[in-house]
């Protein structure tokens, strides 16, 4: 087990290395200056401002020297916020899409799989139908609806909640559940799928002839088998939610790391992109390697290879 | 069994931690204000936009000040001398000034902080502002040691500037971001850094107390700032904040007491606002225009370009799509400036579009080659497009094609000249026609169009070296009047109108003006 971590741990890094040079390359590569503005800067200004942040010369020897510097856990400076480096931005601003994005993440699993499991018992019946039909909606409603609506609802009509901001436990209402919403449903269609068909299983049916209650059967045998898409689906759930979501943050003015994404991309901002893609990435990673060892645990006859 | 089990406890714990930490509660500031984006920076050198200038304002004090209705008053300075060649100006400081820390402001930091915006090295996006004063062009551009700039301090209390041409706008210039002052030792400390809230050294009624990104910038009070009373908040918040829905639904439940942008209230809701005695419009010193390649063709020929200007329903793009009643943009300046009268431009001219048109060539847009219209993707730009393009259709009878670039990409092909007509808007600095006018000086790195004409330049020129204010001004229409009327390398569509939101009964010291300047020191609670 521990080998297989080890080693799966130690694959990771080429992997997120090459992730961050193509995105510093890609970056690069698409036109425009990160300093321009809407007022021309002197070409002088321009080329200093390039070699003070390491962004002169030709791409490749740019990009090996930026790759030093990850090497060396220096992830450089933000272009536009001046005076702020990568790993400052993103140290005050992930914790907040972190915590946000575990309720959200708990919330997503926790009404998920016990709605998921509640309809595959029922199934076929109006219960089940109504559960299904409340999946699909909270589906297919976009995220920039869903977040306005719930903020006309329980922020202006029912004056319960604060529209946005944060600094206290009632603004993370609801932003977590906006951001959950979504998920709840995928979470639950996935449950069912894999409990109705774990149901229908001969050990399930063994254990229902020698008379284990239906409860039982459910929750203590056939759940553990069934889980195992919603634990492959987790991983990468898990690294998204967890960076956050433009939509929320900018909706509920959330200071987290899901806006950079865009920002950086439109501002040039190649150190910053590539900071939290590199994030972002890790937490992939590490998700990933999480639900292949859930999996293993889940069901003995996986094996743990690299 | 036991490590499976305690997952969710761990994970619980964390949570519960991660709360605490995140989500301190502090108590509400005195004054909330909505101020749009994160500040990318909060050193005044460094700074090119107004939401970071807005705070800037509070933070550091320069020569001069704004008051609350923009105009332009002493503050470090007490009084000033000008020479008769109005080349001199001489300003004498207050002896009580004092940094946040305790130490004395003196001449010698103002000095310091005009040479540090100027050299190369910090590379200020603002530089060229402070061109005015001797030999800062050449000292900015590595030709001349900074001794030779025309800033001299013969005493602690006095600042001798020396300046290339007499500019009867200067003391109000030293109330620009750029021209505000730093503290030389933090600076030289601290280098990129010393603008975080553990460093920072200010001389401004408002300190620095936090800064969090993409969240708020607390100030408070500054017990050193010579004018005590003039800070009458103890505590304010500068919340980042870039959606209009979002910021005028903090407003809206009073999470937020003031709205400080256009930008921030939902443009859908304006016509409901209007009658609203929490709604105060104001014009800006701001013009949305669009500006023709004159390198290319068909936009070489001023022909081609007049009929294009004239055939603009400028009137129907107010009614129809910004709908904030806008002021129609006859010329590039927007009226207000004290004493200037900007040219009266052109109006609305089918009739003499077409026959222009035909003139050049193209009678009904017949033979008239595929030209792009190139604008940075945003709603409002791209509905006005869609209409001027419906109008030059039925107009003069050519096929536009439009041309939609994200930010950074549109400013690359406005720098390379790659376009034939490209949506610009351009807001003035300060108020005096020169911040609009200098931008179409041959070769200025602003004037993106390649249009150039010696006699405009000229015109520029001899209103720099002119002592004498009301004909200074008469150059400067003169200019504006080629610019507008004759050879049209731009066509100015409307001026911006600017929109505060606070409630009237409760805030006091806010008023709209045309340089949308609402330091937070004039504000204070009725």
């Amino acid at each position: 087990m521990i080998s297989f971590l080890l080693r799966r741990l130690l694959s990771s890094i080429p992997v997120a290395l090459l992730v961050i040079v193509v995105c510093f390359l890609l970056v690069r590569l698409a036109p425009g200056s990160p300093f321009s503005s809407e007022r021309a800067l002197d070409p002088a200004t321009q080329q200093m401002l390039e070699s003070k942040y390491g962004l002169s010369g030709s791409l490749p020897e740019q990009s090996l020297r930026y790759l030093g510097n990850v090497l060396r856990g220096d992830l450089g400076d933000s272009l536009k916020f001046r005076g702020r480096t990568v790993l400052e931005i993103i140290s005050q601003s992930l914790p907040r899409s972190l915590l946000l994005g575990s309720i959200a993440f708990l919330l997503a699993l926790g009404l998920g799989v016990p709605l998921g499991a509640w309809a595959a018992a029922r199934n076929g019946k109006t219960a089940d139908k109504w559960l299904n039909g409340f999946a699909l909606l909270t589906l297919s409603i976009p995220t920039f609806v869903l977040a306005p609506v719930a903020v006309l609802g329980f922020s202006f009509a029912l004056p319960l909640l604060p529209p946005a901001g944060w600094g206290t436990p009632l603004q993370l209402v609801l932003p977590s559940i906006c951001l959950a919403l979504p998920f709840v449903g995928v979470c639950a269609r996935l449950t069912r799928s894999g409990l109705l068909e774990t149901i229908g299983a001969d050990f399930i049916r063994t254990g229902r002839a020698k008379g284990v209650s239906e409860k039982t059967l459910i929750l203590l045998h056939a759940l553990r088998p069934a889980v195992l898409p919603l634990v492959a689906y987790a991983g990468p759930l898990a690294a998204s939610i967890l960076t956050g979501s433009l939509v929320i943050e900018e909706v509920f003015a959330i200071p987290g790391i899901g806006q950079f994404f865009v920002s950086g991309v439109m501002n040039r901002d190649v150190f910053l992109v590539s900071g939290v893609v590199l994030i972002y990435c890790l937490l992939l990673l590490f998700f990933n390697l999480i639900a292949d060892w859930l999996t293993a645990i889940l069901d003995p006859r996986i094996r743990l290879q690299s | 069994m036991t490590f499976r089990r305690g997952i969710p406890g761990l994970t619980g714990l964390l949570l519960a931690t991660s709360l605490l930490t995140s989500c301190q509660s502090r108590p509400r500031a005195d004054l909330v204000i909505c101020n749009g984006a994160e500040p990318q920076t909060l050193d005044p050198a460094l700074v090119s936009g107004q939401l970071e200038g807005r705070i800037c304002s509070a933070l550091y004090e320069g020569l001069t000040r704004r008051d609350a209705r923009g105009k332009s008053v002493p503050a470090a300075a007490e009084k000033w001398e000008i020479s008769p060649d109005g080349k001199i100006y001489t300003f004498h400081l207050r002896p009580d000034l004092r940094w946040s820390n305790g130490e004395p402001v003196t001449s010698h930091d103002y000095r310091f902080s005009w040479l540090r915006a100027l050299q190369p090295s910090t590379a200020s996006p603002y530089a060229e502002i402070l061109f005015g004063i001797q030999n800062a062009e050449a000292f900015h551009q590595g030709k001349l040691p900074a001794d030779s700039v025309g800033l001299e301090t013969p005493d602690l209390q006095t600042l001798r500037v020396r300046l290339t041409h007499p500019l009867p706008y200067f003391p109000s210039l030293t109330s620009f971001t750029t021209y505000l002052p730093v503290h030389q030792a933090t600076v030289e400390k601290y280098g990129d850094r010393w603008t975080q809230p553990n460093s920072w050294v200010g001389n401004g009624p408002y300190r620095l107390l936090d800064w969090k990104i993409n969240d708020r910038v607390s100030l408070e009070k500054n017990p050193s700032y010579h004018s005590p009373k003039r800070a009458q908040l103890q505590r304010i918040d500068a919340l980042a904040v870039t959606r209009a829905s979002t910021a005028f639904n903090l407003y809206s439940t009073g999470q937020a007491d003031l709205l400080l942008d256009k930008g921030l209230v939902p443009s859908l809701m304006l016509p409901q606002l209007r009658g609203r005695s929490d709604f105060h419009p104001g014009p800006l010193l701001a013009t949305y225009f669009y500006r023709f390649n004159v390198t290319r063709p068909p936009f070489q020929d001023v022909r081609v370009r007049r009929a294009f200007a004239l055939a603009i329903d400028k009137e129907s793009i107010i009614e129809k799509i910004t709908r904030g009643n806008e002021p129609v943009a006859q010329a590039l300046t927007p009226r207000g400036i004290a004493d200037y009268n900007p040219p009266e431009g052109l109006p609305y001219d089918p009739t003499t579009a077409q026959g222009l048109l035909k003139l050049a060539g193209f009678p009904q847009g017949k033979g008239f080659p595929r030209v792009s219209l190139l604008y940075n993707k945003s709603e409002l730009n791209e509905q006005i497009a869609v209409e001027i393009q419906a109008q030059w259709k039925q107009v003069l009878g050519v096929e536009v094609e439009l041309r939609n670039q994200e930010w950074a990409t549109y400013l690359r092909s406005l720098d390379e000249l790659d376009f034939d007509i490209a949506r610009s808007s351009w807001v003035g600095d300060y108020d005096d026609p020169n911040t609009f006018l200098d931008c179409f000086v041959t070769g200025r790195g602003n004037n993106r169009t390649g249009w150039s004409d010696p006699t405009y330049d000229s015109l520029l020129n001899r209103a720099l070296a002119e002592p004498n204010a009301a004909r200074r001004l008469k150059l400067l229409a003169e200019a504006e009047t080629i610019l507008v009327t004759q050879a049209f390398p731009i066509i100015p569509l409307y001026h911006f109108v600017g929109c505060l939101m606070f409630d009237p009964n409760r805030w006091a010291g806010l008023y709209p003006n045309l340089l949308d300047e609402h330091p937070f020191s004039e504000i204070s609670p009725r």
